[in-house]
């Protein structure tokens, strides 16, 4: 195991049992060709490429039966196609990924499937993931019906019992999406979710569309499935109270890459990448007080031509000569604790590689 | 017209839509006034009726639903019965409003630059190599890096908040006087969101727009809003200078909100919620919609409570929590 890898995951300890989820310098590309006004510009010469993303660029991570691991970064960085890569929706491009221990994309496919149906993902837009022509009851209770879980008797009680704990009124099953606000809709995304089962969730932005009573109250449900049922969670999110109240570990990412990963309090208590202390100043508070907002400070870098070096560098404070040539790797910097920047100490046992 | 009033006044605005299975009150007596250069910060339940409001000021409730009493007033303008052209060409020039989901407001087939240059165009004639020059400067303004690059995009290749930031830049393109922004910053990181913020307050500043900021984030409410309202089932329950809402809340809804933020809960512990379920606004129970859940409601609850003013202040409740008169500053 790299020390990178190692940073991440929670240092081996023999009493745990393997991850449940485990990412090995996963990494996913787009590539959008070249399009015909390209193709024409370049008969005269204009020199047009195709573009290259690396959305996901070698990102380990691994993720403890009942963990909560928060994952936060800029926006467009690869949180939402990190998780796709980690529930199976999306191929990666490089890299590993294991279920249970087990190479998920060299799984025969019947046991694949079987795989994927315990890993489920509530996704970031609720109104594209929902097809817009069918009712709630059937949105959320097709699933269940189809893999057996309940028969189609039972499945309108299901529904019901499904809403309800989201805090949506069941007598609304019949409504088609349209009909719903967005924060209901989102909650029609989660019950679908959860109506299946799961092991494990990926949850993308998913209580950013609820106010707070109902987003407390769907975090509390989040709390007690992991309880009783050891449910895993995945957890996206910009808003970084949610993710310090529910996350055992945090990891931030900056344009396709882990910038920091550590416990949460040790991490909010005391960040060390320049990208998370960015953050950490930028939250606001409850209390009324007038703020003059600020611009972001110098370039943002585009995920289409990043720059060489430490991603961060455009926008980082502390930038050195070394910040602009060379990507900093993750490194330990205390137990369970690593970051990818030059100006951080490793610690006494920890390498850079 | 020398007596400058307000920019956009809302006046005993009702919303419903009518479904086979009832009547449903999503907007139900909601008024409120906007000067230039103000936020109002619109806050409240999910399905509290604060995006139709939001689509009834533009003018874009589709059957079932309709406007079916109240008033807007744009300038002193009335916008209710105004045909669709009328409406058509006040949207987008005089009045924007950036959809919570972004793809309301990107069409999924058409280029960025496409979608951009026709919004332009469509009130204004310039030329294509100004109107595209003016798209270009507006998505560098939201913080996207790259600009010819992703001109020459297409809508999902764009990750959840550089389509949100693309949704803000057309409803600024053509400078807008009213801007109704709906949840426009839920899928950014608060660097980028300071970014965002950054230039609404400038828009609000220098060109004197007004702006309504409908979301759950209490903490960007707290920072940008003037002026609050809080929404439940179809009502605004309290409405405030933000300072007095936020720090003395009158309404009990409004106390159950603030008492769930997560930072005012013990870390990891269960977060406090308001009990209950929100009432379905089919079928809306007699007197206070509160009611149900509320820790104070008495048998004077049993009455519809009305809207008290006082100061600039206002609470619908019987029994607030903090007496109106007395907190309202001047
Ligand atoms: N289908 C696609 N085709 C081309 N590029 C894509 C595609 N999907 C994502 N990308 C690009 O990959 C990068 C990462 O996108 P992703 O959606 O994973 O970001 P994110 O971290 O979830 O952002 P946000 O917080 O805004 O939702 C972005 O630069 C985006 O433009
Ligand atoms: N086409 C429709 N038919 C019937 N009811 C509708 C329709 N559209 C919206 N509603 C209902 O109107 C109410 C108000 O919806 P609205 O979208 O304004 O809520 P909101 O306050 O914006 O909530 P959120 O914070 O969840 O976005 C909701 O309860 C919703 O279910
Ligand atoms: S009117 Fe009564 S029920 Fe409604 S919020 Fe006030 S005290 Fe509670
Ligand atoms: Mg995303
Ligand atoms: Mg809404």
């Amino acid at each position: 195991m790299s020390a990178a890898s190692a940073g991440v995951a929670p240092r081996a300890d023999p009493a745990r049992a393997a991850p449940l989820v485990e990412l090995r310098s996963i990494s996913r590309r787009f590539v959008k060709p070249v399009d015909v006004a390209g193709r024409i510009a370049n008969a005269f010469g204009a020199g047009v490429r195709e573009e290259v993303v690396h959305a996901v660029d070698r990102v380990s991570i691994a993720v403890q039966p009942g963990e909560v691991v928060g994952l936060v970064g800029e926006s467009g960085c690869g949180k939402s196609t990190l998780g796709r890569l980690a529930v199976g929706l999306l191929a990666p491009t490089g890299g590993e990924r294991m279920w249970r221990g087990e190479a998920l994309d060299a799984m025969p496919r019947e046991r694949r499937r079987a795989a994927q149906l315990r890993m489920q993902m509530i996704f970031q837009d609720p109104y594209a993931s929902l097809n817009p022509r069918m009712r709630v009851v059937d949105i959320v209770g097709e699933a269940p019906v189809v893999h057996g879980m309940i028969t189609p008797r039972q499945k309108v009680e299901y529904v019901g019992l499904q809403l309800n704990r989201v805090g949506l009124d069941p007598t609304l099953m019949r409504r088609f999406p349209h009909q719903f606000s967005g924060g209901q809709r989102a909650r029609i995304g989660i019950a679908r979710a959860l109506a299946v089962k799961p092991e494990f969730l990926v949850c993308d932005e998913s209580v950013a569309a609820l106010d707070v009573s109902i987003q407390a109250q769907v975090l509390n449900l989040f709390m007690d499935l992991r309880a009783a049922l050891d449910l895993t969670y995945l957890f996206i999110s910009h808003d970084l109270g949610v993710v310090r109240h529910i996350s055992d570990r945090v990891v931030i990412m900056y344009l396709g890459r882990v910038v920091e990963s550590g416990p949460t309090e040790a991490l909010f208590g005391d960040p060390a990448h320049p990208y998370t202390r960015a953050l950490l100043a930028g939250v606001g508070s409850v209390e009324p007080r007038k703020r003059s907002f600020a611009p972001v400070r110098g370039e943002i870098p585009s995920p289409l031509a990043p720059p060489p070096g430490c991603h961060f560098h455009p926008r980082c404070p502390h930038a050195v000569a070394r910040c602009r040539e060379e990507a900093p790797v993750l490194t330990e910097i205390a137990p369970g604790r690593a970051a990818a920047c030059w100006l951080v100490e490793p610690s006494p046992g920890g390498r850079r590689s | 017209m020398s007596a400058p009033g307000p920019l956009l006044e809302v006046a005993g605005l009702r919303t419903h839509f009518f479904t086979r299975s009832g009547v449903v009150k999503a907007v139900d007596d909601v008024s409120f006034a906007l000067a230039r250069g103000e936020v109002l910060g619109l806050v409240g339940e999910s399905g509290s009726g604060k995006s139709i409001t939001g689509y009834s000021i533009m003018g874009l409730v589709d059957p079932p639903g309709r406007i079916v009493a109240g008033s807007i007033r744009l300038s002193g303008r009335e916008l209710v019965g105004l045909g669709h052209e009328e409406m058509r060409r006040l949207r987008g020039n005089r009045m924007a409003m950036v959809f919570q989901d972004p793809m309301m407001t990107l069409n999924p087939v058409m280029r960025i630059d496409r979608q951009m240059t026709e919004t332009i165009r469509a009130h204004e004639r310039v030329s294509a190599a100004a109107a595209r020059a003016r798209a270009r400067a507006a998505l560098v303004a939201v913080g996207i890096p790259s600009p010819d690059e992703r001109l020459a995009s297409y809508p999902h290749q764009f990750s959840g908040g550089m389509r949100q930031r693309v949704a803000i830049a057309i409803a600024l393109l053509n400078r807008p006087d009213v801007v109704i922004a709906d949840e426009p910053t839920t899928a950014l990181d608060v660097t980028i969101q300071g970014q965002i913020l950054h230039e609404m307050q400038k828009l609000t500043r220098d060109a004197g727009a007004a702006l309504i900021w409908i979301t759950h984030d209490l903490s960007v409410v707290a920072g940008l809003a003037d002026r609050i309202a809080v929404m439940y089932a179809g009502r605004i329950v309290e409405h405030g200078r933000c300072a007095d809402v936020l720090s003395q809340p009158a309404h009990p809804y409004t106390r159950g909100l603030l008492d769930s933020v997560p930072s005012r809960n013990p870390r990891g512990a269960r977060l406090r919620q308001i009990p209950g379920m929100t009432p379905s606004l089919a079928a809306l129970p007699e007197g206070c919609a509160f009611r149900e859940r509320c820790p104070r409601a008495g048998p004077a609850c049993a009455q519809a409570p009305a809207m008290q003013e006082s100061g600039g202040r206002g609470v619908r409740c019987h029994d607030p929590l903090a007496a109106v008169a007395a907190t309202a500053g001047p």
